[in-house]
């Protein structure tokens, strides 16, 4: 969960990293008038869960309010990584002396926390590692003991930087990786963090992925963020997260439901692979195998779906009570269209019975072959043209 | 992570519907489960096997090698940081949603005391008519059985499909190793790969990986050192780039962790790389005919 930047900073400020002065605008107006309070010179940053805007667009700088309201009136309902842009940040601009880059991950290759670190901080980091991989400096974090003040401060002793920058940068990135423990971030990434003419450290940027998995044990502060994060799902999605049911909609014909994500995925794949477009990623493994009958609502409310293929291999997930959810959604919605069924593994007798006997269908043995046949009837019944 | 079969199973949540349903499957698979642990729940018994309040209770009555956790996500670091300390040197870790934080504490104790951690998110470990730990279905005949080909895979479900595959074309499996579907894993793909190239019971090597993070390349750098045959499978190739596909690790940004990336660098490595599962039996039997 990608937190936007303005949520991001107040996080940080939390942890006492300095950002600058700013406010949050949704109007050409609320924007000029935050410039005459933090101006003249300010920066409008559109807030939209996507890196690279400023590459994109999204960052623009105005040196007095009128300009400021000129400037929102463009960003302001334009389309910036995808997303629409309904929100500006309205910041001070700062007299930057140096751009750093900072950040606190989770490192699958260390299975611990990994300190990232340059002085060649700015738009062009992604450049600066391919081409001087030496100027970013790693350190693995034993999480167990955190990250404390002489770790920091000795990633940071072959730079350049001063002894009194390298004590308050250093400072600075204990701060964050205490702010990296204390929400259960994937990652937190300042860049550019600068260090001012007066010799402070402030944020610029902020970008903080938060892990779902945490979110039970941060009850209040976390969920509040959370529920900031822009919605952009269709109707259908909605429905989906409600039941716990992760659905990705494609624009396909050949609806898909399967258990487990690797499973689901290789049945996509395969629907690619002999000539076909899926119409859907759907999931029922794990704790989800009993919810079928809500899920293939969900798949069959698609108007696009010409042919269905129902692929199970069970493990933890039994076979045979997603085939009766199936069965019962069957029967409920009737649906016209042609279904194809695969079953192996936990419950497997039991399923294809059911399959066979309230249904009438003859389960494929082979995933290939019930996939090639759903392919086949969605190419008889072409999709609509719209 | 393997085992010979001789070793004692612990069942952690032994008492829970999951943990006494797969208890009693892992038990009829060759398992030798020993005993349960189920806090509050000590002095009662699941099918015979004895469940006591604590790890440390139990391994003050048996010997525990292993230990298989039907425990919640949110429990997970406390159950599998009190088999660390109790001297349990295998942790099965099945659970889903394990905060990415208290997967690196139990990976930071694990290492320290030399223990082996499979998962999380891992569907778990099997050796056919010899021992399963966790909850794949090595009972049934039509996926599982005893033979030379050592399967890798972050999927249960598609792990299944594979050995499936397997058994129809004529293969057993020497081990199964569900590595785990999360973005960090006690047992890396690499990691397996090197202990089934090790391991004499196995000729060949079926790996099924998954777009997003890098485990595959990793494991393309052993394997290119290695004679025994490796015959790959990647999933969610057709997947669009930026969305996340179920697992919390498949998940492609940029170039890194792309379909394309993996299948370059298994290729380079010498393996075969099969576009469906129903494919693997034939590529093995041609890579026997050339080794």
């Amino acid at each position: 969960m990608n937190l936007l930047e303005h949520l991001g900073k107040r996080l940080l400020r939390d942890g006492g990293i300095a950002t600058p002065q700013g406010t949050l605008a949704v109007t050409p107006q609320e924007c000029a008038v935050a410039a005459a309070q933090l101006g003249p010179r300010v920066v409008l940053k559109c807030q939209v869960p996507v890196g690279r805007r400023g590459k994109s667009g999204g960052i623009r700088f105005a040196s007095s309010p009128a300009q400021a309201r000129a400037e929102a009136g463009q960003l302001l309902g334009s389309i910036v990584g995808g997303f629409k842009v309904e929100d500006l940040l309205v910041e001070e601009r700062i007299d930057i002396a140096r751009e750093l880059y900072a950040a606190v991950l989770n490192d699958p290759v260390s299975k611990g926390p990994l300190l990232v670190f340059s002085t060649d901080g700015g738009m062009d980091i992604e450049e600066v590692n391919k081409t001087s991989p030496e100027k970013v400096l790693r350190a693995m974090v034993d999480i167990r003991h955190g990250l404390d003040l002489a770790a920091a401060a000795d990633l940071l002793s072959g730079t350049d930087l001063t002894d009194r920058q390298r004590g308050s940068v250093a400072e600075a990135l204990v701060r964050l990786y205490d702010i990296y423990r204390a929400v259960d971030a994937e990652l937190v990434e300042v860049n550019p963090l600068v260090l001012t003419a007066q010799g402070a450290v402030v944020a610029l940027d902020a970008k903080i992925s938060l892990d779902p998995g945490a979110t039970p044990r941060h009850k209040d502060s976390i969920r509040r963020l959370v529920a900031h994060l822009p919605d952009t799902a269709t109707e259908l999605v909605r429905q989906a997260r409600e039941l716990g049911l992760a659905l990705i909609e494609l624009d396909g014909s050949v609806g898909v439901l399967a258990n487990g994500a690797g499973l689901t995925m290789s049945t996509l794949d395969a629907v690619s692979y002999y000539g076909g477009k899926p119409a859907n990623f759907l999931e029922i493994g794990g704790d989800a195998y009993t919810k079928a009958t809500p899920a293939l609502r969900l798949v069959l409310a698609n108007p696009r779906v010409r042919s269905l293929v129902v692929n199970f291999c069970g493990a933890f997930a039994r076979t045979d009570v997603m085939a009766e959810g199936v069965v019962d959604a069957i029967e409920e919605l009737r649906p016209s269209i042609p279904i194809f069924f695969c079953i192996h593994g936990t419950g497997e007798e039991e399923a294809v019975r059911l399959v066979r006997e309230r249904l009438q269908i003859k389960p494929f043995d082979l995933m290939d072959d019930a996939v090639k046949a759903a392919v086949a009837a969605a190419g008889r019944c072409p999709t609509e043209v719209a | 992570m393997l085992v010979t079969g001789a070793e004692s199973v612990l069942v952690q949540g032994l008492t829970g519907r999951q943990g006494s349903f797969w208890g009693v499957r892992m038990a009829e698979s060759g398992t030798r489960v020993v005993a349960g642990s189920s806090p509050g729940r000590g002095g009662r018994d699941v099918d015979g096997v004895p469940v006591y309040n604590t790890v440390a209770e139990a391994a003050l009555q048996h010997q525990i090698d292993a230990t298989v956790m039907f425990v919640p996500a949110m429990l997970a670091r406390d159950a599998a940081l009190e088999a660390i300390a109790a001297g349990v040197k295998k942790i099965v870790l099945l659970a889903e949603h394990v905060p990415y934080h208290d997967t690196m504490v139990i990976m930071a104790e694990a290492k320290d005391a030399g223990t082996q951690v499979l998962g999380p998110n891992t569907a778990g470990l099997v050796v056919p008519d010899v021992a399963s730990l966790g909850i794949m279905p090595a009972f049934a005949k039509n996926i599982f059985r005893p033979g030379r080909v050592g399967v890798v895979s972050r999927s249960g479900s598609l792990g299944t499909l594979i050995c499936l595959n397997l058994v129809s074309a004529g293969y057993g499996q020497s081990a199964f190793i569900g590595i785990g579907g999360d973005p960090i894993l006690g047992t890396t793909t690499a990691d397996a790969v090197r202990e089934l190239d090790q391991h004499e019971g196995t000729d060949a090597i079926v790996l099924v990986g998954e777009i997003g993070g890098g485990m595959e390349e990793e494991a393309a750098d052993y394997i290119a050192g290695m004679s025994k045959p490796v015959i790959a499978f990647i999933a969610g190739r057709s997947a669009p780039p930026e969305t996340r596909m179920g697992h919390a690790g498949a998940i492609v940004t940029g170039d890194k962790g792309s379909g394309a990336s993996k299948v370059k660098a298994l290729t380079t490595a010498g393996a075969t790389v099969v576009d469906v599962p129903s494919q693997i039996g034939e590529a093995l039997r041609a890579a026997a005919a050339s080794g």
